[in-house]
């Protein structure tokens, strides 16, 4: 049986829900003049300024289109529902982003993403544009610590563009603004939690099997799979399993200060994201850290996936300093 | 094949990956995201419309307008992928009105070259690759004409494809799986498969009439 879900055709699914958050947010967003998929900040790009490009598959939102704005990124390509974007919206970012400072390819650490992005990017050195990239690893379930390269980006996305993209609006150099990315990647940290699977917009079917009364620690945003499946624990349990880990990777001192994101994957609420929250302050106020900001909401979704991730930006002064710069975004904003 | 058979190859192909899209998109759900067969399909859909919409056209240049449709269709990592492939089968016979002989069988190694260039995978991987590769091997050392090379061609990737189950997967999605990608095979390489049997299948009509 399909899926339910208040589309109109699949196959129009995203470029539907691009018009419509035209029309919501056309006040600071744009679509760019030489690709649909290209969506524009009004007031980012000027010159001197390093562009920010980020972008992937649809079916995360917010994740990527909503923090293209002042303060963060300056455009969002954007690909079909969990498939990275081809060539052609990467390029136009680049040239509609392009204040002759250069221009910042940021995005999760994903084959097709890697292969389209490169594309593109061979492509804008041809127009003499320099772009380089900074991937995102922060899913800590996805790979071993000697093998970090490999892990996936997924909710750290929010901490790790937000602190690119204030760099930035600061006016650094590419060279700076590089540096600050991969800093910002390798300080942030998520572990995520799957309840029940989501569909595609074009086949309306389960995307994975995840039986009644089972839950799955460490999926990825699509459905891939995790470590370790097993019957739904306590929200406290879920945490300290997901937190357990996340400490043992950062190796933070007591004192130190972090951000924390409580982020649900589409179908969970709000109230048992704030439940989670508690625990999540209450470990890291036993381990002795000081939670400089929290935000708990849907910042990076997996279409209708029940479920939730946990991500802890391990700070200092300058990461602190970027994070609270303020930004100005479609679905996000610090004043 | 001049370049209107090309483009009824390359329709036959589409006409393939639509009626596989459900089972390719199941396979893809054990070990990966559940939409392969939604980016071949829709990949070589706007193939087929936009070498349906072409005036004439020699072989090369069939190859690279589908190339370029199917790149922008679907992004994804099949994108780049048979985009490539398609830009060197272009390629390898540039300059050529009418393909015959030696060059029809030589396209599935100018493809699995494209292939193992853009995605850098190796054979074993459990890639696409995987089904190419073999393919192309038995491609170039069979004998007899374009339509037996081919068929053989076509033999070994479905080998290749089938072999792909018993294989750690090393690169994509399916790598973050470790061993619980055992026992699936690599979707990528069954539909890899298809389109070389396709290849075969329409050569023999040719080569017939």
């Amino acid at each position: 049986m399909q899926t339910k879900k208040i589309i109109n055709n699949g196959d129009d699914a995203v470029d539907e829900m691009l018009e419509g958050i035209l029309l919501a947010h056309g006040d600071t967003l744009k679509v760019s003049d030489s690709s649909t998929r290209a969506i524009i900040a009004k007031i980012g790009p000027r010159p001197g300024k390093v562009g920010l490009v980020i972008g992937g598959g649809s079916g995360h939102e917010p994740t990527f289109v909503g923090f293209v704005g002042e303060g963060l990124a300056d455009a969002a390509a954007i690909g079909n529902v969990f498939a990275s974007p081809p060539p052609d919206p990467a390029l136009a970012c680049v040239q509609d982003v392009n204040g002759g400072a250069g221009v910042l390819f940021m995005y999760g650490n994903y084959a097709g993403d890697v292969m389209n992005f490169d594309m593109a990017a061979e492509m804008a050195e041809m127009d003499d544009i320099e772009v380089r990239t900074v991937l995102t690893t922060d899913d800590v379930a996805s790979a071993p610590r000697d093998q970090k390269e490999k892990r996936r980006g997924v909710a750290g996305n929010f901490f790790i563009f937000k602190a690119a993209g204030a760099a930035c609006d600061e006016m650094m150099s590419l060279d700076d603004v590089e540096r600050v990315a991969r800093h910002a990647n390798a300080r942030t940290y998520t572990m995520g939690v799957a309840l029940s699977p989501c569909s595609l917009p074009q086949t309306r079917r389960w995307n994975f099997d995840l039986p009644p009364g089972e839950m799955e620690i460490g999926m990825g945003i699509h459905g891939e799979p995790g470590i370790e499946r097993g019957p739904i624990k306590t929200a406290d349990e879920i945490v300290d399993e997901m937190m357990d880990r996340i400490f043992d990777e950062m190796g933070a001192d007591a004192g130190d200060d972090v951000a924390v994101l409580v982020n649900g994957l589409g179908a969970t609420p709000l109230m048992e994201l704030y439940i989670m929250n508690r625990r999540v302050q209450a470990r890291l106020q036993d381990a002795g850290l000081n939670t400089h900001a929290t935000w708990v909401g849907n910042y990076c979704t997996s279409l209708e996936m029940a479920g939730a991730s946990v991500t802890v930006m391990h700070l200092d002064d300058e990461l602190t300093r970027l994070i609270d710069r303020p930004c100005n975004c479609a679905m996000f904003r610090v004043v | 094949m001049n370049g209107e058979d090309v483009k009824a190859l390359l329709v036959r192909i589409a006409d393939v990956m639509d009626e596989n899209r459900d089972e390719l998109c199941a396979l893809d759900g054990e070990i990966g995201d559940a939409d392969h067969g939604i980016a071949m399909s829709g990949g070589f859909g706007a193939v087929r419309q936009a070498v349906s919409e072409m005036q004439g056209g020699t072989p090369t240049e069939v190859f690279n307008t589908a190339a370029k449709a199917f790149l922008n269709a679907v992004g994804a990592s099949s994108g780049p992928l048979y985009a490539t492939a398609l830009m060197r089968a272009g390629a390898s016979v540039k300059g050529k009105d009418v393909i015959e002989g030696g060059d029809i069988a030589g396209l599935v190694p100018a493809m699995a070259e494209g292939i193992a260039h853009r995605g850098k995978a190796n054979v074993g991987d459990k890639t696409m690759l995987d089904a190419w590769q073999p393919a192309a091997d038995a491609a170039q050392s069979a004998g007899g004409g374009p339509a037996a090379a081919l068929a053989s061609a076509a033999d070994a990737a479905e080998k290749g494809a089938e072999a792909t189950a018993d294989m750690l997967a090393q690169l994509g999605r399916s790598a973050r799986l470790g061993e619980r990608s055992l026992g699936h095979k690599d979707p990528g390489a069954v539909s890899a498969a298809l389109m070389v049997r396709t290849m075969a299948t329409v050569v023999a009509e040719l080569e017939e009439e």
